[in-house]
């Protein structure tokens, strides 16, 4: 209780406070706006149109800085969102989320050039780390070095980027001469069939016909069914059945493609469009046409600025050529998230957010893109259905060995003499594909162990070399074929390193929004990286990584793990003791 | 109320089949079976996100487990709670979270340190779940602690990225402050650009401390330990949204407070409620009555130099505090008549106090001089509405927007000066609501606006008549609304001719496209509702700007429906009751005009005196005639005044002040050493709101309880027992028994008088919770929505009336080439005398500015923080520039919190004619730099 003799003289303590030289702000709350940011930011972006910007332009908003500055200012960011009307922190969590963007403060320097190592399996397998370490020490202060999840090039190991430019089996000379000579461009892809050429093998000639109502859409329907195209992304949920589920769909529907090639290992995408861009384009406007979307949005993933090149001018002369009867396509590019290539998180990043996956149900195909039933394909499943349509269903059908049907493009890398994408019969075996299709093992190298689908697919040793590598077939072995990226390990690997490469891997790219995966991923890491393995412990953490993740990426996150406990406990140093009970 | 029955649907359960509401989640079908499912991310009244994934269920068919917050009942679900697999996921869950969590927590179960973080510590207990070694080895490592804000700690070591921060901050209160930022396990809650708290633009609304199910996120007053001594429901004493609190005290302090769930805020809170309670333990708080000194002047000086209040007041006794109180207002009405008194009431009291306040002006002053702030804030809109659809009161309440597919906010600053109502503004807009924000500045909520008309200040009347003639013009009137329901509907479309948007285009600084297609929109809307703020009343033409926008609710027949009609938002907790309760100089309670001899007479009866014929003077007219001449019969030479600081809020303070200050007596009760009580001969101590039992009515007509937390300090008396006190020394004769100074009895007395409106709503009733009028018996559960079929006018119909431009009183030009608004900021509550007593209030908001944009700022060569003189013809101030690009070029706005540099020194005392309501919102001004 205040005596009032005590009390301060009411007046005298507002002067008081005066005095002790507490200013107001001197501007609203947060961070002030800078006008020349501002003219910056609209120098990229142009002026907000009347309806304000499109808040699913943000991460291309975003690319335009970054490219530009090489780097996000935080300046540019509050400028940004000012123009965008969005609040700044709706700004900061977007471009923090995606590796691609570079937060830089206002008074820092933004580097010059930024070569990227691929740090991925493969890669590794064939010296990334030392080449990593040397260039960080050889390039100097103005050329940032940084080691890069998958760059997609796994036959290309090890890869490297220069700016935007790849390249292929790099060393410390290659890439200097590139940073000296400044080669960080996209290189052109002169062998890529154009659409003058395209066009002439008789390119476009179905899509016309179903345009001009002179095919019934059902019989596209039921050359899928027929064919039992399989999604190829590495889910393989039939084609057909997803088609008329959304084409069942109120409209407006949209569709949108997955090009956002990220698990380790897979290089099929890339290799395909870096070809045949139209072929692909044609496979997705019979699927827009016999679904009836309106509009399509291709996300391609940033690594490949090559394909990026070659698909803008692709769907420029397709808007040259077909104008008017084509649906809105646009073109996204991701931002460095290996997560966007799950179908929800896709759309979350198409949308122009984090790219968290979303809890299902409701399926994409009901509540999708922008909230409407959505048809999502990977690149490859789209690029099968003109020829599926051309050749009839049967021909693709009556492919197959070891009683499974159809064919499969297979990436191969690691530990063989010729790795590649290869078209190869599904059902094929480990040990046929690398003897009938990849030359055989490398100079030197014994089959050891092999990973049928990218890091997610689990590990299996060499003595399960002959189990037909398809859909459905690899579950009673604790592993899945995915989207068919098969990475070789020889005996002079170890499968406990290959799976702690992967483990970091997912460790890297979770989105961290559920609990299972985001700490469930690292812990594991933590524990693989010790000469001793915590089985226990890893065993209850994948039990609850594989049991209560969100999405596939933590749910898959486990099966190298667990691959090494079942397959190559051998490697494993006896079980340590510290924590866990017997 | 619903009669809509829920479809059920069979599903097994743990091996129980029973039948469960469709759209039900598992978790809470669970609860309702008495199975309590351990969950973090998941809150009651956020959106579920289902990402902990603490609270996973098996259903049968499914591969994986299920978010039992997410996922809802289905035919024929057979779902196990209880499953090992279940079982085990969620222990890990819960285990790989403590494994991250620091020793040390922030947020103990009660008093137990051992029990660190809040929910997660008490799941873990409840199922038993401890860390293995091998995990904890592995624990994050801690990010550091941010303390930068004065109410709140963040301290990141203890988050569990369950984003219900994220949530609360920007889908509940829609501040967009918080995100979470980077990925995977770098997953990281973050302020703006990962900025400190204190230095974002954080408003501080401690939603997201009320969300943290951890204590990562906490207010600073409840780190550690979470037991307290008591928790009292109540009411916040701020503005006129009403939000209902729970006040957590510990050793007789509030040392935090919860948002309740009551109608109006459903929980949420703003920064003054949730952190600005502290002024009640203010050192400044006045504990012993005060008497003036002999000898010592009434000097206004005292308000600018720095003065010991010792020299100027003595500590008195009650007794003799009351005596000298009293004894000269008798002798003055003796010597002078009734009419020589006045006094101002308060809308910061209880809606007994007002009633009781009134009763003692009229019974024992003998006039009806009595007013109180409504005068400054909204007495022209309830003029225009008294005189157009018969009551002064909102139409719908606030949340109504949830209701509307269309709103439109004029002259009002919502997330500044009605927080909480703004939230549900902005919950609107994200659910797919038009806004359309017109006001002269742009402020936060134009972010959210579909358009917004930032026209020409004091334009209002254009830009409305425009709207107003492209409805006529294009034929988008509601014909059969108004055959039925209005009057003077052919003047007005013939007086709206010469309106069009065209020609009020140059006029009001918005393009006719744009007038045309905002004036379409309302129209053509199934539902659109107007709220409006002073920007609309405090003009000269005040009362015209209500009467356009009644007639745009009536043209379109947008009005007596859900997400429709007007509503404006009242400024005071209790302003709307104390107008109710006829704290207003020309009505009785319950609006029963004085001039109505049989109104009259009924309250002659009932409190057994005759009154005064005449209607009273309003505040400023209370001032001008203080300052009267000696010969005036109406000069005024006493008042009373309780809880109102025109010394402040007056416009031309100068004037003001010296009115005051010439006063023969003047008594003032209240909390504080007010700049008001500076000028008065006996100040007695009050109490403050915590301190109290009684009732308020918020701006929704909702009437609800404020309850006694805390006992005043010192010998400051509760205001019904002073005010009693007062009458005795005045001769009246009152005997209001019962505990908290009769409370309660006096309640029951008001509702007789004001039968009309809260007849239905007794003592009683109030204890059990809130409870909204007209409510007329005992049986009706209050009428939210009213007008639904026809206006409380004489004959039922809404009554037009056409507004003309009148310009401003006052035009800037070549010597004050700028224009002055006035009005509040988020931190401060009017003049600033409790706000800038409550150290976190003031540490956010520590001192006055004046606003302008980049542009005209670069114009004059000035910079941010720059210290400028800021002249009228009437006074000036000293303050510093604050940058604010939602200010419009050649206009400058200030808050009217600081003594120091007194807004009102320079604002123009000119009054709208008919609600006598001073044109706050413009006056011409200079600024120059301060060498």
């Amino acid at each position: 209780m205040t005596d009032v003799t005590t009390a301060r003289i009411p007046l005298a303590h507002v002067r008081e406070h005066l005095a002790q030289g507490r200013r107001p702000r001197s501007d609203r709350r947060g961070r002030p706006l800078d006008d020349q940011a501002t003219a910056d930011v609209r120098a990229l972006i142009g002026e907000p149109p009347p309806q304000g910007h499109r808040r699913d332009l943000l991460i291309e908003h975003l690319h335009r800085l970054q490219d530009h500055y090489h780097g996000l200012f935080e300046r540019h960011l509050v400028a940004l969102a000012a123009e965008m009307r969005l609040s700044t922190v709706e700004v900061y969590e977007v471009a923090s989320f995606y590796h691609h963007f570079d937060i830089l403060p206002d008074s820092a320097q933004a580097p010059a050039l930024t070569v990227r190592v691929c740090d991925s399996l493969s890669c590794q397998l064939a010296g990334s780390a030392p080449l990593l370490a040397q260039l960080q020490q050889e390039l100097g202060a103005e050329v940032r070095v940084i080691a890069a999840p998958c760059l997609g090039r796994c036959e290309q190991a090890p890869a490297a980027q220069i700016g935007q430019q790849a390249l292929a089996h790099a060393t410390v000379d290659k890439v200097r001469e590139r940073v000296q000579t400044g080669q960080t461009a996209p290189l052109p892809l002169p062998q890529a069939l154009g659409l003058a050429a395209y066009r002439a093998q008789g390119g476009y000639a179905l899509w016309e016909t179903l345009q001009r109502g002179e095919r019934d859409p059902e019989s596209v329907l039921k050359v899928l069914d027929e064919a039992g195209l399989r999604g190829l992304g590495g889910a393989g949920f039939p084609a057909g059945r997803k088609w008329r589920i959304v084409r069942a769909q109120a409209a407006p529907r949209l569709m949108a493609v997955n090009i956002d090639e990220g698990e380790p290992g897979t290089f099929k995408d890339r290799t395909l469009l870096e070809q045949d861009p139209h072929r692909f384009l044609e496979g997705m406007l019979i699927a827009a046409h016999v679904v009836g979307c309106e509009a399509v949005y291709i996300y391609l993933r940033d690594e490949y600025h090559e394909a990026r090149g070659l698909l803008q001018q692709a769907l420029a002369d397709l808007q040259t050529m077909a104008g008017s009867a084509l649906p809105r396509i646009e073109l996204r590019r991701g931002a460095g998230a290996y997560i966007c290539g799950e179908e929800s998180a896709m759309i979350e990043s198409i949308e122009g957010k984090r790219g968290m996956p979303r809890l299902r149900p409701p399926y994409i195909a009901e509540v999708g893109l922008f909230g409407r039933p959505t048809l999502e394909h990977n690149f490859e499943t789209l690029y099968w259905v003109r020829e599926l349509i051309e050749q009839g269903p049967e021909a693709f059908a009556s492919q197959g060995r070891h009683g499974r049907r159809g064919m499969r493009r297979y990436s191969v890398s690691g530990r063989v003499r010729e790795p590649g994408v290869k078209l190869a019969p599904a059902g094929i075996t480990l040990r046929e594909l690398v003897d009938e299709y990849c030359g055989g093992m490398a100079d030197g190298h014994t089959l050891y162990a092999y990973l049928p689908g990218g890091a997610s697919g689990g590990i299996l040793p060499a003595h399960l070399a002959d189990v037909p590598l398809d859909f459905d077939t690899l579950q009673a072995h604790g592993c899945f074929i995915g989207s068919a990226a098969v990475m070789v390990l020889s005996t002079q690997d170890r499968a406990s390193d290959a799976a702690l490469n992967v483990m970091r891997f997912f460790e890297h790219e979770s989105c961290g929004q559920c609990t299972p995966c985001r700490v469930g991923t690292q812990k594991a890491a933590a524990l693989m990286a010790r000469a001793g393995w915590d089985r226990d412990t890893l065993q209850d953490l994948c039990e609850v990584m594989q049991d209560a993740s969100i999405c596939g990426l933590g749910q898959a996150a486990p099966n190298p793990v667990r691959s090494v406990l079942t397959h190559f406990a051998h490697e494993l140093a006896p079980q340590a003791g510290q924590g866990s009970t017997p | 109320m619903n009669a809509r029955t829920i479809p059920l649907i069979p599903v097994t359960v743990d091996g129980r089949a029973v039948q469960a509401p469709a759209g039900q989640s598992l978790l809470h079908l669970a609860r309702d079976l008495g199975i309590e499912i351990p969950h973090l991310c998941h809150s009651d009244g956020l959106r579920p996100d289902g990402n902990c994934r603490a609270c996973v269920v098996e259903i049968e068919g499914e591969r994986s487990l299920a978010p039992s917050c997410c996922r809802s009942v289905r035919e024929g679900m057979v779902v196990h709670t209880d499953s090992p697999r279940a079982r085990k996921s969620r222990a890990m869950v819960l285990e790989m979270l403590l494994a991250d969590m620091p020793e040390q927590g922030h947020k103990w179960l009660d008093d137990q340190p051992e029990h660190p973080h809040g929910e997660l510590s008490a799941w873990a207990r409840r199922e038993g779940v401890t860390v293995r070694p091998a995990l904890a080895e592995l624990r994050r490592p801690a990010p550091a602690p941010d303390m930068s804000h004065p109410a709140m700690a963040v301290q990141l070591d203890a988050c569990i990225q369950c984003n219900r921060c994220q949530r609360a901050c920007r889908e509940l209160q829609v501040n967009d402050v918080i995100g979470m930022a980077h990925r995977g396990a770098h997953t990281q809650v973050v302020f703006d650009l990962n900025d400190p708290m204190g230095a974002s633009s954080c408003v501080a609304c401690g939603e997201c401390v009320q969300a943290c199910p951890t204590g990562a996120l906490m207010p600073k007053t409840l780190l550690g330990p979470q037991s307290v001594d008591r928790e009292v429901d109540s009411v916040c004493p701020f503005c006129g949204v009403g939000c209902l609190v729970t006040w957590q005290v510990r050793d007789e302090r509030i040392v935090g407070v919860k948002g309740r769930a009551g109608p109006a805020n459903e929980g949420r809170l703003c920064v003054k409620g949730r952190f600005g309670m502290d002024y009640v333990h203010s050192p400044d708080r006045l504990t012993r009555p005060l008497i003036r000194r002999d000898g010592v002047a009434k000097d206004v000086r005292h308000l600018s130099e720095p003065t010991d209040w010792r020299e100027v007041f003595r500590e008195a006794s009650w007794e003799e505090a009351l005596a000298t109180a009293t004894a000269p207002l008798q002798r003055l009405r003796a010597q002078h008549g009734p009419r020589s008194l006045a006094g101002f009431g308060s809308a910061k009291g209880s809606n007994e106090e007002a009633y009781l306040f009134q009763k003692l002006v009229r019974t024992g002053f003998g006039s009806h001089n009595v007013d109180h702030c409504t005068r400054l804030c909204h007495a022209s809109s309830v003029a225009a509405l008294l005189e157009g659809v018969g009551s002064g009161a909102v139409s719908n309440p606030v949340r109504d927007v949830a209701q509307a597919e269309f709103i439109l906010v004029i002259g009002s600053n919502p997330t500044a000066n009605h927080p909480v109502a703004a939230t549900w503004i902005k919950n609107a807009v994200q659910r797919g609501a038009r806004l359309v924000l017109a006001d002269p500045r742009i402020t936060e909520l134009g972010r959210h606006a579909w358009r917004t008309l930032p026209f020409k200040p004091d334009t209002d009347v254009a830009l409305l008549n425009a709207l107003l003639h492209v409805i006529v013009e294009e034929g988008l009137c509601n014909e059969a609304f108004l055959q039925a329901r209005a009057d003077h509907v052919d003047d007005l479309r013939e007086h709206l001719r010469d309106y069009s948007p065209e020609r009020m285009a140059p006029i009001c600084g918005i393009e006719a496209s744009v007038l045309r297609e905002v004036a379409r929109a309302y129209a053509t809307s199934p539902a659109a509702m107007i709220l409006w703020g002073m920007g609309v009343s405090q003009h000269v033409h005040g009362t015209d700007n209500v009467r356009c926008l009644i007639a745009l609710a009536s043209l379109t027949g947008q009005i007596g429906r859900p997400g429709t009609g007007l509503h404006p938002l009242r400024g005071q907790n209790n302003v709307q009751g104390a107008s109710d309760a006829g704290l207003i100089p020309m009505m009785l309670p319950n609006y029963q005009r004085v001039s109505d001899p049989q109104a009259r007479e009924w309250f002659e009866q009932f409190w057994q005196t005759p009154l005064d014929e005449r209607p009273g003077l309003t505040v400023v007219e209370v001032m001008q005639h203080a300052l009267a001449d000696e010969q005036d019969p109406d000069k005024i030479r006493g008042m009373y005044i309780m809880g109102e600081n025109p010394a402040m809020s007056d416009p031309d303070l100068g004037h003001a002040r010296a009115a005051l200050a010439s006063l023969q007596h003047l008594v003032v009760q209240d909390i504080f050493l007010t700049e008001t009580a500076w000028l008065a001969d006996v100040i007695l101590p009050a109490t403050a709101w915590p301190e109290k039992t009684g009732t308020v009515s918020n701006t929704d007509r909702m009437v609800q309880m404020g309850r006694r937390a805390l006992n005043p300090p010192g010998q400051a008396r509760s205001d019904l027992w002073i005010i009693q006190q007062m009458a005795q020394g005045l001769g009246l004769r009152w005997d209001y028994a019962g505990e908290d100074d009769g409370v309660a009895a006096i309640y029951e007395e008001m509702r007789q008088a004001m039968h009309g409106s809260i007849g239905g709503i007794d003592w009683a009733r109030l204890q059990q919770g809130t409870v909204t009028y007209p409510c007329l018996s005992a049986e009706d559960p209050g009428q939210p929505i009213v007008f639904t079929n026809k206006f409380p006018t004489p004959n039922g119909r809404v009554q037009l009336v056409p507004a003309a431009l009148i310009p401003a009183d006052e035009q800037p030009d070549a010597d004050y080439p700028l224009v002055l608004i006035t009005g509040r900021q988020l931190e401060h509550w009017h003049t600033g005398s409790m706000t800038r007593r409550a150290p976190v209030l003031d540490a956010l908001e520590p001192g006055p500015t004046v606003s302008l944009c980049g542009s005209d700022m670069r114009r004059m060569g000035l910079t941010a923080g720059q210290l400028v003189r800021l002249r009228s013809r009437r006074g000036e101030v000293q303050l510093q520039v604050r940058r604010d690009d939602g200010t419009p070029p050649g206009v400058v706005f200030m808050a009217f919190a600081y003594v120091e540099a007194a807004a009102n020194l320079l604002t123009n005392p000119a009054l709208d004619p008919v609600g006598k309501i001073p044109e706050f919102k413009f006056c011409a001004v200079r600024l120059d730099p301060v060498a």
